[in-house]
Order: C-alpha cells, then structure tokens, then sequence
C-alpha cells in the first residue's frame, strides 16, 4: 500500500522542474532519461507539466478502487501528488498505521473517510477495554483539514459523545454516518448529530454498545422535512421515543433502511410500515406485541402492512419473536434478497413455510434452532444463496447440539452458489467439509466454528485436517478462512500449500508445533490478517515471517507459546513494525510467556495513548 | 467424561443437593470475568494426549444428575459477540421459567384473555400493583389489612401452592412471590367476600 512509502509529501507548488524530470522517463517527452538536472530550458517546462497534471487530473478522477489509486501514485511524484488532490474516498485500515496529520498533509480533498481501529479479537473480550483506538485525534485533524467531508465509516472504534459532537459542529455538509462494533459513546452523542447534521442522509449503528443517557435523540431531528434515506439503530439498547420516531418516519420520504431496535413492538412497528411502504431494509425491532395492549382490542394487519412493503428486499430483527406472528411476512418472502433471523428462536417447522417461498435468497443469518431440519428446508429452495450464517443459540461447548454436519451437506448440495459462509456447530466430519469445497467452488469466505476445542472428526475419529485441506485446495477464490476442531500441523501445511488467495486466517486452538505457524507464513503470499490464539507456535515460528510482516495489515497471538525475548527480536529487525505486548495483570502462571501479542506496520511508530497494560518493544 | 489433568475435587464432594446444582450458577453470574490463564498450558497438553475432551460448560445449571461440574469457561471462546450471547442466555431462563424469572398468569374477571408476568421483576406490592393497573387499565384502590381493597370494584387476589385464593398483600412479599402460582383479579361484590376470611 502506497501509505507506507518513504517518500515525504511532496510540496504543494505545482510547477516545478524537478519534480518529473528527477524520476522516469514517462512524464515529459522534453525530458532526457532522468539523471538529474536536464538540459531543457527551464522556460518551457512549466507549461507541459501544467498541462500534464491537469490530464491527469482529469484521468484520475476515474479511478475510484483504492488499489487502482495506490499503484497509480508510485508512478511517479507527479502521479503520487496528482493522485492525492484527486483522492476523495480515504480508507485506513488500521488506525494507528499513520497518524492523522499525515493522513491529512498528504490528501487534502477527502469527502469520504473509512478508519478501522481495534483488531476483531477485541469482540470476544480478548482486549483490554482501555486499549485504544480512538476517534478522537482523527475528529480534530480532520475537523480542519476536512471541511467538506460527507460520509464517515468507522469499524471497532472508541468514540465519545464530544467526539461527535465536534462532528456534529465542523462538517455542515455532513452526510453519512456509519458506527460499527464501535463504543464509547450514548444516545447524548446521537442527539448532537440528530440535531446539528441538517444534510443527514445516512446514520446506521450496527452491533455497536451505546450507553443509556437517557436522552431523547429521536426528537432531536429537525423538524422540517428530512433527507434521511437510513436509519439503523436495532442495536441501541436503550428505550425511544416512539411517537417522535413516527413523526420522523412521516416526515423522511426519502427512508429506504429503518433498522428498529427491541423496544419497539409490533404494534409500533405496523404504525410504522403503514408511513413508510417505500421502505427496502426493514428491521422489525422486538417482533411482539407490548406488554400493555389491552386484550379484547383487534390487531392491526400485520400481513396487509407487508404486502404494501413492494420494495422490501432486505428484513431483519425479531429480536424478541413472538413466532406466531412470523407468517405476516409472508408476502415479501418472494422479494427477498436478505433475511436475518439470527435473534429469533424459531423452528424448523415455524421455518419451513417462509423459507418456502425466499426463491430470490442470497444472504441469510439464522439460528441454529432451526436444526439440521431447517438447514434442508434453506437448501430445498435458496438456490440462489450466496451467504449464510448460523449462529448458536447456546454458546458453549457441549456434547449435543442442534446443527451438524447433516445440515452443512445438505446446504453444500442446494446452494451451489455459495460464497460466503459462517457455521457453528457441535460436531462436525471431514466428509461433509470435502463435499463443501467440491459443491461450492465459488467460496471466498469459509468459517467453520466447531464450538468444542479440539474436537475430531465424530464418526472417524479424526483430526479436521483433511475437511480444511480440501476447502483450500477445491475454492480457488478463497480469501477468508477460519479453521477450528482438532488440527493436526498437516492442516496447515496443506493451508501454505494451496490457501495463495488467503488474505485472513483464523485459528484457535490448533496445530502442534511451529511448523504449522511456518507453513502458513511462508506459503500463503497474500495473507494479512492472522490472528491466532491458544495454539502451541512459538519464538522460531514467529520469526520464520520476518519477511511477510510488512505485507500484512496486523498478527494477534495469544496465548501461544511466546516470550518476550522472541518478540523483542522481531522488534529489533523490522522497525517499521509496532510490537505490542499485553500481559494480563497479576499473571505469573503463564511464566515465560507472552501473553498477548499485537503487531502491525506502521509509519509512526510506537503511539503514545497506549494504556499500562500494554508494552510497546 | 473424564477429566484428564484437572483435580476433580468438586466432584467427589459430599454434600446436600444434586450433582452439578450448585456450582455452575456461580458461574453463570460471572461469565466472562475469569481469565484463560491456565486453560492454555492444559489445552496444549490435552492436545497431545489426543482426548476428546469435551468441556461441559453448564451455563444455565440444572442440565441433569448425570452432567459433570462445569470446567473454567475460556474466555472469548466461542467467538460470539457478548451481546449475542446474553440475548439467549436471559431467554433460555425465560423458557425454563426457572434461574432469573417467574412467570404467572393473571386473569381479570370479565376480560377474555389472560396475561402472563413475571414476579421478579417486580420488588414489591406497590410496585406489582401498579404494573397490574397499567397493563390491565383499572384500579385497584388502596390496601388495608382489614378491609382488603377499599377505593375500587376491583382487589387482587393470588393462589396459592395450597390451592387456596389469598387476598394479595395479606403476607409478606418474600413469601408471596415463593408460594404465587396464579393471580385473579377479582371483580366487584365477590372481593367482598375474600376479605372477611
């Protein structure tokens, strides 16, 4: 990635006469192959290179994938300095990369920032909740050096109510806001935003943890005629103002995505779909009638309320089902393209009758209630699904569980074009993950979570080996892995041999020496994301990846087999790496070893806002 | 299963109250608090010795004579997002009506349908009343160990692990919600009738 080139930022005069001459021949056909200070009168070099720039300004503004723009900006100076006027969508994927000011001396025209902080291990409590990532020092660089920015999309970041209040206050043409898995701040924050960002198209909260101020930020909206087209908020645990969300709702024609949270009931929620049946992403907040709704009164037609809702491709919530009501959705079932029964305790007989009818299906997230049964039932119809997840009602290691290897065959054999796929199971066999990798070739992403450490294969016996072998070997786009169940260091070996489209790896509990940590770090060229815990890789695996490090946006181990004598090594050789070492307090049983292990490339070196709990070598 | 590497002591303890009962609830209240300090070096050799080691976690207590005693929770393992995690766990207590909630029917005399609530959300009389006032919109009227309920048509009234109809209020509230299996809301004259026992 460009970010990480030596080159300083070029200064800001445009026309100079070094700038392209000093480098390549591709710049100017006046210049003689670059070998210092040319021939060429100066006198006439200003206007070529004047002309030059603004073509490639021109040009520029075409490309839009990032990739494209970080090979685009080591051409050459005058390419690099072009790109960066013409860059306006800013992706960091890791906060403490580069600082802020760096980020802004380099792209000075940014409408659109994507920052991610912490690492996802951080979601499983695997981090000290102090440890970083905060918004802060972006929102101040960024309120002056970004005036016209519009759209803000941020990932595992802790950000506070002034945070977003200074937000709120320096970027009047602000449009788009997007918080996942991020923390930190309340419904104070929110209010800010609701009131002070009068372009608001966009403020989507997803799976993040906002406190309870108990402040209305509903009715912190101007009350004038709204530009809103998304509202997502299903994970803010808090109660709102239902009649000043209905005003709203009245109030926003543009509204396409209202993503409701679980105090909101199914009475309010037909109120609500009677206002809105434009809407295409619905999520339907508790999914049951509230406490209060005295018996003996009709209730509305829940299923008219859905039938009006043509657009709807996109339905979520049920967060509290009440499974009786389910079948008024029946009539968008046909339409829909997304379908998020991941809180819902339902059946595979409650199932059946609606997953029926989802013939356009491409993206579901269920419950694994609905059992191998269920899991049929999907693959009998969802010929179009490219992505499923199935997560576990009880979350922890038992002998018994309601999904297995039955349910993933039965999915490999209906749903040929699956892409995407994220299954937690009690047991599992090598066979039915072969059959997978043979069924779906298309597979990018492939987490299988066999939720009992260790466990084998339940009818051979064996390790998981041969199942992940065969799905690195058999999906040639494969970009996304998670292995779990007992792994041998041959997985691994097959995973360095075949997984060369890797880019993220997960593994927990596996392997059994640094040989499988080596195979990775060497075979898979790609790789750039590895976090691993509770796997017995060592100092000598570590340091076999010495040569991929800056290839590779972080490493997490935890709980492995490292000291801190092998991660000062590694600190040593590879100066552009931040090597961060956490040790949970009062630790002396883990001895020698390091207990957590964070390392990331970086321009900036060690940061300052690390807490104690954490020794930057 | 066996255990390999771990000293069962709780397991062989002699003590009142079924197998399993008493320990995994402790754990419940304190789910992701303890470290994996020691899990990591006995995984590694549970690893070696190819067991299957299965870890039984009974999160939820009262899975049956025959489960063993819950080992250490891992933290953060399975990877499930804590707010997932804790959707299920207070629900799957909803389901057994048992750990963290209690759930009784309530009927109001002249309505067709009954309601369910659970007690133990509630800390007190006054409290419980003023939920039954809210969510069946009448009122109640005021509590006097004599005369029952003066000041409306309507007085509350709970059955007991007895069988027998009690005048809600009458003892103290410890003991209500242990013995309420079912309230009435009774109406009008009959309420008459209760106080007078």
């Amino acid at each position: 990635m460009s970010e990480d080139d030596d080159r300083s930022p070029p200064s800001d005069s445009v026309t100079t006469t070094d700038s392209c001459f000093s480098k390549t021949q591709t710049c100017t056909s006046g210049s003689t192959s670059g070998s210092g200070p040319s021939s060429v009168p100066e006198f006439q070099a200003p206007y070529p290179d004047q002309v030059l720039e603004n073509v490639l300004e021109n040009v520029l503004c075409f490309l839009t994938s990032r990739r494209d723009r970080n090979a685009a900006s080591l051409v050459c100076r005058s390419w690099y300095r072009v790109e960066a006027l013409t860059r306006s969508e800013l992706f960091i994927g890791n906060c403490y990369a580069l600082s802020p000011r760096r980020a802004t001396s380099r792209f000075t025209r940014i409408r659109s920032v994507t920052l991610k902080g912490k690492p996802r291990f951080a979601d499983f409590n695997l981090m000290p909740p102090t440890w970083g990532a905060y918004f802060a020092p972006w929102v101040s660089a960024m309120a002056k050096a970004y005036p016209w920015l519009e759209k803000l999309h941020l990932k595992r970041m802790t950000v506070t109510d002034d945070d977003l209040a200074l937000l709120a206050e320096s970027f009047s043409g602000f449009k788009e806001l997007v918080l996942v898995c991020c923390d930190g701040f309340g419904t104070s924050g929110l209010a800010y935003v609701a009131s002070k960002c009068r372009q608001l198209r966009v403020l989507d909260l997803i799976e993040s943890e906002v406190s309870d101020d108990e402040v209305d930020w509903i009715s912190c909206f101007p009350e004038s005629e709204m530009c809103l087209e998304s509202l997502i908020f299903d994970c803010v645990d808090c109660p709102i103002n239902f009649d000043a969300l209905e005003r709203l709702v009245a109030r926003s024609p543009s509204l396409r995505k209202l993503r409701l949270n679980r105090s909101v009931s199914i009475g309010q929620l037909h109120r609500l779909m009677v206002r809105a049946p434009q809407l295409t992403h619905l999520g339907t907040g508790s999914f049951r009638p509230s406490e209060d709704v005295a018996h003996g009164e009709q209730e509305p037609d829940y299923v008219s309320a859905f039938a009006a809702c043509e657009s709807l491709v996109c339905l979520s919530g049920f967060r509290e089902i009440v499974p009786d009501y389910l079948p008024a959705i029946y009539p968008v079932c046909a339409n829909l393209t997304s379908l998020n029964l991941s809180y819902a305790n339902i059946t595979a007989e409650q199932l059946r009758p609606i997953i029926r009818n989802c013939h356009k299906l491409q993206i579901l997230w269920v419950l694994d209630s609905i059992c191998d049964e269920g899991l049929q039932a999907v693959a009998a119809t969802c010929k179009e699904l490219h992505e499923l997840r199935v997560f576990p009602i009880d979350a922890c290691e038992d002998s018994e569980g309601p999904v297995s290897e039955v349910g993933l065959q039965a999915i490999s054999e209906g749903c040929r074009k699956l892409q995407s796929i994220l299954y937690f199971c009690q047991r599992m066999t090598n066979a039915a993950v072969i059959a997978m990798s043979k069924n779906c070739p298309d597979l990018v992403v492939f987490r299988l979570c066999i939720m009992g450490r260790h466990r084998p294969d339940h009818v051979t016996g064996e390790p998981m080996d041969e199942g992940f072998g065969a799905i690195v070997m058999n999906c040639k786009n494969l970009t996304r892995l998670a292995v779990s169940g007992l792994l041998t260091d041959r997985a691994f070996s097959y995973i360095g041999r075949y997984g060369k489209t890797v880019r993220t790896l997960s593994v927990a509990f596996a392997g059994d020496s640094d040989m499988g940590l080596n195979y990775v770090l060497e075979g898979c060229p790609r790789l750039q994301k590895l976090e691993i815990r509770d796997s017995p890789f060592g100092d000598a695996a570590l340091l076999s990846g010495l040569h991929h490090y800056y290839n590779m946006r972080f490493l997490w181990m935890s709980s492995c087999k490292l000291t801190s004598g092998g991660c000062q090594q590694i600190a040593r050789a590879l100066p552009r790496l931040v090597v961060e070492v956490i040790n949970d307090e009062a630790d002396e049983d883990m001895g020698n070893f390091v207990d957590k292990l964070y390392m990331y490339r970086s321009l900036e070196g060690p940061r300052d806002d690390a807490p104690k709990v954490v020794s930057i070598l | 299963m066996a255990y390999e590497g771990d000293l069962n002591l709780k397991a062989t303890e002699l003590r009142l109250g079924l197998p399993g009962s008493d320990e995994p609830k402790k754990q419940a209240s304190a789910p992701s608090i303890r470290s994996n300090k020691r899990a990591s070096p006995e995984i590694a050799e549970e690893s070696r010795t190819r067991s299957n080691s299965s870890a039984s976690i009974a999160e939820n207590g009262d899975r049956g004579i025959d489960e063993p005693p819950a080992k250490a929770q891992v933290v953060g393992w399975p990877p499930i997002r804590s707010y997932r995690k804790n959707c299920f766990q207070t629900k799957q207590n909803d389901a057994e009506g048992e750990g963290a909630c209690m759930y009784v029917k309530v009927r109001v005399d002249g309505a067709p349908y009954l309601r369910k609530i659970d007690l133990k959300v509630y800390k007190s009389y006054p409290e419980l009343l003023k939920a039954l006032e809210n969510m069946f919109k009448l009122t109640i009227g005021e509590y006097s160990e004599r005369e029952g309920y003066n000041g409306s048509n309507y007085s509350p009234t709970y059955e007991d692990k007895e069988g027998d109809w009690m005048l809600v209020g009458d003892v103290p509230w410890e003991m209500f919600i242990c013995s309420c299996k079912r309230l009435r809301i009774m109406k009008g004259s009959e309420t008459k009738g209760l106080s007078c026992l």
